[in-house]
């Protein structure tokens, strides 16, 4: 399609707003490190419970600045980094209960992380060794979703089932800004909303699409599209991970309680590309990432913890100690990692195999056997 | 033995499934207090209450996909398609998710799924609500996709589908909904021959005719034809397009030499090309002439006043099957 100069699409806003100056925020923990409180959420954390978050957030980083590496090294195939994002993911992660369920798009690396995930089955999938291949309810974790939010709807499935169980549980669906544009999470909000399902829909709104900025996606703020659909939407600071805590804790609770779903905007940054394979410095400019470092999601945390000497000095550093053995351990475990044996390829179709699946794999066998009969009759008559 | 209407067989087998299981469910648009466009499901919602027999929000990706998270949960969710033209919106849910995630998960989860679609034309309606697309879900990996064309059948596969831990894509043949046969709602399913066999449902020793769906009937319209001019055409219901059942077609074709094939759906590319290509491969010594296929045109399906030139008729039929004797 060809599009005549002038009659180009509407302008669209060169740089997202910041948050703060649009209002409409919540935001527990400033990007300088200082605590402000919100009546609608108090915050229920000792010290060690923010210390213990503090290490999650350096070491689901650490895993992303290894996995990058492996990439480079040409251990992976690609890799979605979650730079940016970490405490939208564990802020809302933490504020889960253990059966609450969890549907993740491929960058919740922070979130597989809470819910007990060996980052190598991560690394598994972006290495081409599996297309991932946990047990989902075992850590109540479903599989990576690649297209973009075909989870929702799955979420929202799975809450329906809840409610015809009369359990005690709700559901959380991850997702970022680019897919409020399909059809399937729109669907997802309308049989959220008329079900009335247990389901917290929570998009990381990290402001790009690959190269396409939020404003390409929405012409209001993202949170506000939930009342269209007939339930409450808030946004909070998506790099302040005391308040994704605290915000996703609530609505899991009120989706509990039978109140129904709710949209929350986590409002943060993909300082990274979008994945290995992507080079942002074609469609963004540097001194909006520039901005955003100076809203760290881990930052804040130390400055706090510093600050309100709620944390010595050696805790900072036992942490780095364990981040780096945790890179060590996931970088080694990648470059052992053995491929599959040929014939996997023909596991797991159907629940048992079909006549031409069994004919296939007996034919691709035996062909496969030819060369190993071969190799014996060439050593055979050296 | 009752007599009942191919429609009022599924609604039967639909019962039973309801009644045998209680994570079964039923889902789709006006399947609940209208019972279905088709009436496929008539009364169910009222005996089995509005949380087993879901009327969904019109959206075809937003029924199939909740579908899965159903699934995931632990229920067995039977969706209702309205017509095989509106099947398409839920193509990402049905062939990019609910085929894979057996693989995906390496065998941790199972979809066992049933996605009911009436398909098929000759009703005169308008369009998209006449087409047969059950190859684009046969040339899927991970789904398993059947073709019921007579009462009995249609009461047990609907049944046999439901117990499958794989998704099962189910046409119904929907100008057959009002054909009668007679059907035992007594015993249950587990004499019933298993839903990814063919059957012979005419033995003969000239062609083998292979069909599915809407055109078996045609097609032993068109063998009692061919019996007057002295020609015996065996007629098998394929029942099971993916997988076939090639040991099934090979038997029948060693024995006769020739086959025809015939679906509604466009012959190029359809089933009729896999079924051409297997039975080449494995009864090239025994085929007297090569492997003809009746079907629908290189075309979209065409306006209703124009569907009869479209359909494989008896005509169109035993013209094929008479050019398998020019070789």
């Amino acid at each position: 399609m060809t599009v005549e100069s002038g009659a180009a699409t509407t302008a669209a806003q060169p740089t997202p707003e910041m948050p703060d100056q649009a209002g409409e925020f919540i935001q527990l923990l400033t990007p300088e490190g200082e605590r402000i409180d919100h009546p609608d959420y108090p915050l229920d954390l000792s010290a060690a419970d923010i210390r213990a978050m503090y290490r999650d957030l350096v070491l689901v980083r650490r895993i992303d600045t290894e996995a990058i590496s492996l990439q480079r090294q040409g251990e992976l195939g690609i890799w979605a980094s979650l730079l940016g994002q970490e405490a939208a993911q564990i802020g809302s992660a933490r504020g889960l209960e253990p059966t609450d369920m969890v549907f993740p798009t491929y960058r919740e690396h922070g979130v597989a992380w809470c819910r007990g995930i060996d980052p190598v089955r991560l690394l598994e999938l972006y290495r081409g060794v599996s297309h991932g291949g946990w047990d989902p309810e075992e850590h109540k974790f479903h599989l990576y979703t690649i297209v973009i939010g075909s989870q929702t709807l799955h979420a929202t499935g799975y809450a329906m089932g809840i409610q015809r169980d009369g359990a005690d549980e709700a559901v959380i669906a991850y997702f970022g800004d680019g897919a409020t544009s399909q059809g399937d999470v729109n669907e997802a909000f309308v049989f959220a909303s008329v079900f009335n399902a247990p389901i917290v829909f929570f998009c990381q709104n990290n402001q790009w699409a690959i190269s396409a900025p939020l404003e390409r996606q929405s012409r209001v703020p993202l949170y506000q599209r939930a009342r269209g659909f007939g339930f409450p939407g808030v946004r909070v600071d998506g790099n302040d991970v005391l308040a994704c805590y605290a915000v996703t804790k609530k609505a899991m609770q009120a989706a509990r309680e039978g109140q129904g779903p709710t949209l929350i905007e986590a409002y943060t940054y993909r300082m990274g590309a979008h994945t290995t394979t992507d080079d942002p410095t074609r469609y963004r400019l540097a001194s909006e990432l520039e901005m955003w470092k100076l809203r760290d999601p881990i930052e804040r945390v130390r400055a706090y913890l510093v600050r309100t000497g709620l944390a010595e000095p050696d805790f900072f550093a036992e942490v780095e100690a364990e981040a780096k053995q945790l890179g060590a351990r996931v970088r080694e475990a990648c470059r052992t990692m053995p491929d599959p044996p040929p014939l996997a390829i023909f596991d797991n179709v159907y629940a048992e195999p079909t006549s031409i699946l069994r004919a296939e794999r007996e034919q691709y066998a035996a062909y496969l056997d030819s060369f190993a009969s071969e190799e014996n009759e060439e050593a055979s008559s050296r | 033995m009752t007599t009942l209407t191919l429609s009022k067989a599924l609604n039967a087998g639909l019962r039973k499934a309801l009644e045998n299981d209680p994570k079964v469910l039923i889902m789709g648009e006006d399947v609940g207090k209208l019972g279905g466009v088709f009436r496929v499901t008539d009364g169910l919602q009222k005996d089995f209450g509005e949380a087993r027999v879901i009327d969904t929000p019109l959206a075809e990706s937003g029924i199939v996909g909740t579908a899965i998270g159903l699934a995931l949960r632990g229920y067995r969710p039977v969706c209702e398609i309205q017509f095989d033209g509106f099947v398409y919106p839920a193509a990402d849910q049905i062939i990019s998710q609910l085929a894979k995630m057996r693989y995906r998960s390496r065998g941790h989860v199972s979809l066992p799924i049933v996605i009911r679609i009436p398909f098929g034309g000759g009703i005169g309606a308008v369009e998209h609500h006449s087409e047969s697309p059950e190859v684009i879900f046969a040339h899927t990996a991970g789904l398993r996709v059947v073709a019921c064309a007579d009462a009995a059948d249609a009461f047990a596969m609907i049944q046999q589908s439901i117990s499958s831990d794989d998704p099962v894509i189910f046409f119904e043949p929907k100008r057959r909904y009002w054909d009668k046969g007679e059907v035992d709602t007594v015993a249950g399913v587990t004499g019933a021959l298993p839903f990814d066999q063919a059957k012979t449902v005419l033995d003969g020793t000239d062609v083998t005719l292979l069909t599915y769906g809407p055109t078996v009937r045609t097609g032993l319209e068109s063998a009692l034809a061919a019996r007057q001019a002295g020609r015996s055409i065996e007629v098998l219901d394929l029942r099971s397009l993916s997988p076939l059942d090639v040991d099934t077609i090979c038997a029948s074709v060693r024995k006769t030499g020739r086959c025809v094939v015939v679906h509604e759906a466009p012959v190029y590319a359809g089933l009729g090309a896999e079924i051409a290509a297997r039975v080449t491969e494995q009864c090239f010594y025994h085929l007297e002439a090569p492997v003809l296929r009746v079907g629908g045109f290189a075309t979209p399906y065409p306006p209703s006043r124009l569907e009869d030139h479209y359909l494989p008729d008896l005509d169109r039929i035993l013209d094929a099957v008479d050019r398998t004797f020019g070789y």
